[in-house]
């Protein structure tokens, strides 16, 4: 169980291969990985800064990790999510979960991914033709981690 | 005895209040996290972006915290915008 916060692109496919290295117990590997798109709320984006909250970001993701692995079965999983400076096409998140059967796998990558939106102290900035704007959170991601009931710890100061 | 609090802010909200982290004495009648947000908020131009209505999260100690959650000397509490990561 891994989790890296780090300005540097990563191997996808060193990563997804490295999830079921020197071992045969796993028969399923699910994984996600978010890009920087060129286009938003109907704005074209030239480029992206991610900010983050260095100490909390670790142990949120750590956190969300060690909950999947309460709720599933699972064998292995890696955890990447890049800040700094990001341009379209770029790679921002890497979720990779090892199990014996897909069942666990894909729930557990959807469950963390769901999480990490709504629990992992990250800000994204856009740069777009109109200036520089935050992001601003989606209430369909709040819907989305909703599904998978409370984590036990409140999320909301308010 | 240390009486002071570290406090963070951090994306829009950082920008609002203009700075991205200050040591603060724990002032007297703040007991909780809410309490420290609206006594920051009290505090002018800027610092209405921490006002009652406003979509604001926050953290106790690099854990998201609860209006209610109460504060001690000594910890770190960051106020932030909803994250938007992934």
């Amino acid at each position: 169980m891994s989790v890296s916060v780090q300005e540097a692109d990563f191997d996808v496919g060193a990563e997804i291969a490295a999830l079921s290295a020197g071992r045969l117990d796993v028969g399923a590997v699910a994984s996600f990985v978010g890009l920087v798109r060129d286009a938003n709320d109907g704005s074209s984006v030239s480029a992206m800064t991610l900010e983050h909250y260095p100490g909390m970001t670790e142990r949120a993701l750590e956190e969300i990790v060690a909950e999947a692995g309460r709720r599933w079965q699972l064998l292995a999983v890696r955890v990447i999510h890049r800040h700094g400076a990001l341009l379209p096409g770029e790679r921002i998140v890497f979720v990779g979960v090892a199990g014996a059967h897909r069942g666990e796998s894909f729930a557990a990558c959807e469950f963390i991914m769901d999480y990490l939106k709504t629990r992992a102290p990250f800000w994204k900035r856009e740069q777009t033709p109109e200036g520089a704007r935050w992001v601003d959170a989606r209430e369909s991601d709040d819907k989305a981690v909703g599904r998978w009931g409370p984590m036990g710890e409140p999320a909301a100061s308010e | 005895m240390m009486m002071t609090l570290r406090v963070l802010y951090f994306a829009s909200l950082r920008e609002a209040v203009g700075r991205a982290n200050e040591e603060l004495t724990l002032p007297e009648g703040v007991g909780t996290v809410g309490q420290l947000r609206d006594f920051l908020a009290a505090r002018g131009e800027g610092w209405d972006a921490l006002a009652q209505g406003r979509n604001v999260r926050a953290a106790r100690n690099q854990r998201m915290a609860r209006a209610e959650e109460g504060i001690e000397a000594g910890d770190e509490i960051a106020f932030f915008p909803p994250v938007t990561g992934g």
